[in-house]
């Protein structure tokens, strides 16, 4: 089925991680992006529950992709999804129920994150199985690292700490604004501002 | 406009060669421009019409007032400079308005703040209010409230009501809370004298009427800044402070307290009035300044906080872009026909 101009599961990998970076590059699933990283530990729960429902939705849904009728597919995605959310979601209550206490919603609302929908649509109904998979892993990292570099900030600014332990003095004045949401949108514009710079500058040299 | 005629004739001469044509300048109206009036100009007519104010200030705060305007002012222009660097620009140290911002910035906050409040309020202020936008004259909000803002929900034990109130400094001011503040949780009416004259606590630069009136009427005589917007925002909380009053009689928010108390004469002759993010046209201004007006007397009156002229001023810079395009002038000769189908 795979096209010869299809790129290679490798290709697939390494622009997950930084060229098509499901949030500096591509801007999808905001949601999360924005709620839960005023914590590295809620930021990287939330990491993990979504890599574990996008790579397993992207390879059922190669699996079946010969099988996908077109005007069903979107159905047969989300359907997918919905059912590796639940998994997630009752894992994180039965074991890790403080932390699923505090993502609150934002669980559940993996469901409706363009990420994966996206990965579905573009590889996992495209290519076969370990094309699928490894492109999963590489957005999930890109994810991951994006998730992360915006909670560090956030929390060692609001909070003065990174994963809970005390990183900066405790004179250290927290800004409570980096923890409420404001924070987010400007950590976010800021570090979207410098990822751009990075890439414009590559893009200059590589010429 | 004169640099765009000068390379105009400059390039009609180089075509013509030997025998130079004669330029011929189209362009539209203004014709006469007075070269004097720069942003510099205006700029440093404002830094004028803040001495009376900083003067007040240092007089009734001592060397905390100093401390804050110096550190506001510092870091406003080391922001400046980083964010004009950054972009690769001519430096714009020059032209003052940084240095405004700073002022304006640091006599907005309370005489407490630590040190780096100033420093954080300087660089949100030039670098997400300003630079970010372009640079000065495409921001679309306040540079200085934007730095306040910022401070003020990141440090708010350090910013909030409370931070006004000391005991032990050798500042008798402080040991009372704001007039506002006062007026608000304790019930208790400040004499209007001291309000009027400065001697009561409050951010550094908002304490005295008299000096904020001063400076104020020294900015519109001027026409640096518009009268039509610190008018209409006083006509507008006098109305509705009066309103009040015939309401209320009992409540310590009297009409006075509304005018001379808190940072509205502040708020309305040197914030409001930046020209980059007020309205251009008459009925523009007359709208921002009746909006930042009931905003203030709303939020004042029936919100947790006890002063609101900085989100007031906030709110109506977001509208300033629909406002302009709403009062669009008519141009000279009528209004442009519709285009024939």
């Amino acid at each position: 089925m795979a096209s010869l101009d299809q790129p290679t599961a490798l290709e697939r990998f390494i622009n997950g991680i930084l060229p098509e970076n499901p949030v500096y590059r591509q801007l999808l699933g905001m949601c999360p992006t924005l709620a839960v990283t005023n914590s590295m530990q809620a930021a990287m729960t939330m990491a993990g529950a979504t890599a574990f429902v996008l790579i397993s939705a992207n390879t059922i849904t190669s699996l079946i992709r010969n099988v996908l009728k077109p005007h069903l597919r979107i159905l047969v995605f989300t359907l997918t999804i919905a059912t590796f959310v639940t998994i997630a979601d009752r894992f994180l209550a039965a074991y890790m129920y403080e932390m699923s206490k505090q993502l609150g919603p934002y669980v559940p609302l993996i469901i409706v994150n363009c990420v994966i929908v996206g990965r579905c649509e573009v590889c996992g109904s495209r290519q076969p199985v370990h094309v699928a998979f490894s492109d999963g892993v590489g957005q999930s990292i890109g994810f991951a690292l994006a998730l992360a570099s915006i909670a560090s900030v956030r929390e060692l600014l609001g909070s003065g700490t990174w994963f809970g332990l005390p990183v900066l003095p405790a004179s250290w004045p927290a800004w409570v604004i980096m923890l409420l949401p404001p924070g987010a949108f400007l950590t976010l514009g800021a570090l979207m501002g410098v990822v751009n710079w990075y890439q414009a500058r590559r893009a200059a040299t590589a010429k | 406009m004169h640099d765009e005629f000068r390379t105009l004739e400059a390039t009609a001469e180089s075509a013509g060669g030997a025998a130079p044509m004669p330029a011929l300048r189209v362009a539209p109206s203004p014709h006469i421009a007075d070269p004097s009036l720069t942003t510099a100009r205006m700029m440093i007519d404002v830094l004028i019409g803040l001495a009376p104010v900083i003067a007040m200030s240092v007089w009734v705060f001592r060397w905390y007032a100093v401390l804050q305007i110096v550190i506001a002012t510092l870091s406003c222009l080391a922001a400046e400079a980083l964010a004009t660097s950054m972009r690769r620009r001519a430096l714009t140290l020059g032209d003052f308005s940084a240095a405004v911002t700073g002022v304006i910035l640091g006599l907005s906050l309370p005489w407490s703040a630590p040190w780096y409040v100033g420093v954080i309020a300087g660089f949100i202020a030039i670098g997400l209010g300003k630079a970010v936008f372009g640079g000065l004259g495409y921001n679309v909000f306040n540079p200085a409230m934007v730095g306040r803002a910022f401070v003020m929900i990141a440090f708010p034990g350090a910013l909030g009501a409370a931070a006004y109130q000391a005991q032990g400094v050798a500042l008798h001011v402080v040991t009372e809370a704001t007039p506002l503040t006062l007026a608000k949780q304790s019930a208790i009416a400040t004499d209007w004298w001291p309000l009027f004259l400065g001697t009561v606590n409050g951010s550094l630069g908002e304490t005295s009427a008299l000096a904020c009136l001063l400076g104020g009427l020294w900015l519109c005589l001027r026409r640096t800044a518009s009268w039509e917007i610190p008018a209409s925002i006083v006509g507008t909380v006098a109305v509705l402070a009066g309103i009040g009053q015939l309401v209320r009689p009992d409540s310590p928010m009297t009409l006075a307290h509304h005018l001379l108390g808190g940072a509205l004469l502040f708020g309305a002759f040197f914030i409001a009035t930046d020209p980059v993010t007020s309205p251009l046209t008459f009925r523009g201004k007359v709208v921002f300044g009746i909006g930042i007006g009931v905003l203030v007397w709303l939020i004042r009156t029936f919100s947790g906080y006890p002063e609101g002229v900085m989100f007031a001023v906030l709110v109506m810079n977001a509208v300033t872009p629909l406002l302009n395009r709403w009062v669009y002038p008519d141009p000279l000769g009528g209004p442009a026909p519709a285009p024939k189908s």
